[in-house]
């Protein structure tokens, strides 16, 4: 049985249809690619995971059990943590307190132990009392994910964890995110617009366009489907991802992620 | 800063305030000492407060009831209220309610801290404000419980240490009415301080300021928004509700007067001008919206302000005037107050570390 499981979710906001009966599985221990043109749905697909909004309709079961009647604060409990597209870092405090905050469910007593445990795996443990807020943008995504790590989660949404990052960074995250996998044994759902990264340490890919599932497959299959190609070739926010893994050079770029994502919606 | 330095600068702070607050009575008048009781009432209020509006981001107009919850329970407790046909006999001493000032204060700001949680920014201002401004009629519509307009007077009653006219003695000292509610007033302010830093230094503090700073975040790393907001509603309401049993105690009356709107307004302007999130600054607001009020109305303005507002100022209530343009003034020099300015320093402090640290 999948980990999680979406099926049929349909989330309006008054005439948009944001997610439109959108259904995917992510598998235990893999990394699942979540892509699509900016404005397809992937972040509003994280909010309902996490309880952030509420589906017309559809279901979301994370290891069989509904989520949809669990409150949003206690999702973390269920064992599902995110970053955030827009980063969300609680600006008055200092990165130790960002991550602590991580730990809220832990109790008192192990928490401050296991921040510092995970600000090493981020390589922050220098920067445990500099404030969040005045920290350059790649080192605040940076925070967030290890806000995210502490509360040791099985399932771990990024959701555009690239973003702002320069072309070698970019390749090292991929590396990290599977070191990640690996040591935290963890499920991860990532939404990237870098094609590079997300093909090539992607197990599974799920595709949307307009709120709709276009395709899934392996990286390989979604990159040869003629329905992403024409997602992708119908807008001008992002290049096609490139149509075979051969072409997936450094070169293969696309322009939406280079500038700062803004707000939540695309 | 660490942990442990701000830890140590917290208790350099504390220590330094004790031993002020202990001394300083002896280098003023009887009467001085009187307006800085109502400095250390004002400071329990302003506690309180800057644990909703402060650390929570919950903005709250309508602290000036919470006191007067608290004040009017005081009273009652006292004098009772069967002399309006009320059924509570009264006779408490007055210390002893104190603690159920803030009881029943608490439990009603968590009472309203319920349907408060759907509120957010300037709605939740407003629906605070309105329970400021139907306080004194719902005082004067349960007359029975409160004496209506006319209020319960507290002096000369037995329960009133010294009856508010002779020397109390205490501890083996011997210490005029005013001495007593200085001294008293500050006892209790310098415990809800340590009780204010205790709560806010560890984990409930964390989440507190998570809720302010990103609900969406807080909520996602497993913070309740309902539990801490209802939590830092009832906790500044206890508070608001002690500082109201002083200030019963203070004015030896309660009565729909004794809490006008504006204290509720006094209260945020203290708040804000403390330095929204800090609690050293809290001690200089308390002090600005004591004495700045007293101060306003003995000023004349004529050489700064257009005749017409000078004009404006000499008739009655126009001291506001004088408190709004300094206030104003203040917000400009001090815009995050005066922990802000503390917290400047430090986060210099910091800056320059991770200069070096590079
Ligand atoms: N809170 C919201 N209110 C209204 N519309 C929203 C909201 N969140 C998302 N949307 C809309 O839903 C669609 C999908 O947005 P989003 O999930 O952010 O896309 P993506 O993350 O794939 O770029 C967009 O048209 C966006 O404008
Ligand atoms: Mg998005």
């Amino acid at each position: 049985m999948a980990l999680l499981s979406v099926r049929d979710v349909t989330l309006r906001f008054g005439g948009i249809v944001a997610l439109d009966g959108v259904s995917f599985d992510v598998e235990e221990g893999q990394i699942s690619g979540l892509i699509g043109p900016n404005g397809a749905g992937k972040t509003t697909a994280f909010n309902v995971i996490t309880r952030l909004y509420k589906p017309d309709s559809g279901a979301v079961e994370l290891d069989g059990a509904s989520l949809l009647k669990v409150s949003p604060h206690v999702i973390i409990r269920k064992g599902i943590a995110r970053t955030f597209q827009n980063i969300q870092l609680f600006r008055t405090m200092s990165v130790l307190e960002n991550v602590l905050i991580g730990a809220h469910t832990l109790g008192r007593k192990v928490s401050e132990d296991e921040a510092f445990r995970v600000l090493d795996v981020v390589g922050l443990r220098e920067r445990a009392y500099f404030p969040a807020a005045a920290l350059p943008y790649g080192i605040q995504k940076r925070v967030e994910l290890a806000r995210a790590l502490v509360s040791k989660p099985r399932l771990l949404l990024l959701d555009e964890p690239a973003g702002g990052l320069n072309h070698e960074e970019v390749g090292e995250l991929g590396t990290f995110i599977r070191k990640l996998r690996d040591d935290f044994e963890l499920t991860v759902l990532l939404v990237e617009h870098h094609m590079n990264l997300v093909m090539s340490i992607s197990d599974h890919v799920n595709v949307l366009s307009f709120g709709r599932k276009i395709a899934d497959g392996s990286p390989e299959q979604v990159q040869a489907d003629p329905a992403v190609i024409e997602a992708y070739l119908g807008t001008d926010d992002a290049a096609p991802p490139p149509a075979s893994p051969e072409q997936a050079g450094p070169a293969a770029q696309e322009p939406a992620a280079d500038e700062p994502p803004s707000e939540e919606r695309a | 800063m660490t942990p442990r330095e701000k830890r140590i600068a917290g208790f350099v702070a504390f220590g330094a305030l004790v031993v002020a607050v202990a001394v300083f009575p002896a280098f003023v008048s009887d009467f001085k000492a009187r307006e800085w009781a109502y400095v250390g009432i004002y400071l329990i209020a302003l506690l309180g407060l800057n644990m909703l509006t402060g650390y929570t981001g919950q903005i709250s107009l309508g602290h000036g009831a919470f006191m007067a919850i608290g004040g009017y329970t005081t009273a009652i407790l006292m004098a009772g209220n069967e002399q309006f046909g009320g059924p509570i006999s009264g006779g408490m001493k007055d210390i002893y309610t104190l603690p159920l000032a803030g009881l029943v204060a608490g439990a009603v700001g968590l009472a309203f801290g319920l349907p408060a949680l759907r509120l957010s920014g300037l709605y939740l201002a407003l629906a605070t404000f309105a329970v400021a401004v139907a306080m004194p009629s719902t005082a004067r519509r349960f007359a029975e419980w409160t004496g209506g307009g006319q209020g319960i007077q507290l002096s000369g009653l037995p329960e009133l240490t010294g009856g508010s006219v002779e020397d109390v003695d205490i501890l083996g000292l011997s210490l005029s009415p005013n001495r007593w509610l200085y001294y008293l007033s500050w006892s209790i302010a310098l415990v809800a301080y340590a009780v204010a830093w205790l709560v806010l230094r560890g984990r409930t503090g964390r989440a507190f300021r998570a809720v302010r700073d990103s609900e969406t975040a807080a909520i996602s790393s497993g913070v309740s928004l309902a539990r801490y907001k209802t939590l830092a509603f009832g906790i500044s309401a206890a508070f608001a509700g002690v500082a109201g049993g002083l200030f019963a105690l203070g004015t030896a009356s309660v009565s729909p007067d004794v809490f006008p709107i504006t204290l509720s307004i006094f209260l945020l302007v203290g708040v804000v001008v403390g330095g929204l999130g800090g609690l050293s600054g809290l001690v200089f607001g308390a002090i600005v919206i004591t004495f700045l009020p007293l101060w306003a109305q003995g000023q004349d303005l004529g050489s700064l302000l257009p005749q017409g507002i000078v004009e404006e100022t000499q008739k009655p209530g126009g001291s506001s005037i004088v408190f709004g343009v300094v206030l104003i003034l203040l917000m400009f020099v001090l815009p995050n107050g005066v922990s802000g300015l503390f917290r400047r320093a430090g986060q210099a402090i910091a800056k320059r570390r991770y200069a070096r640290s590079e």
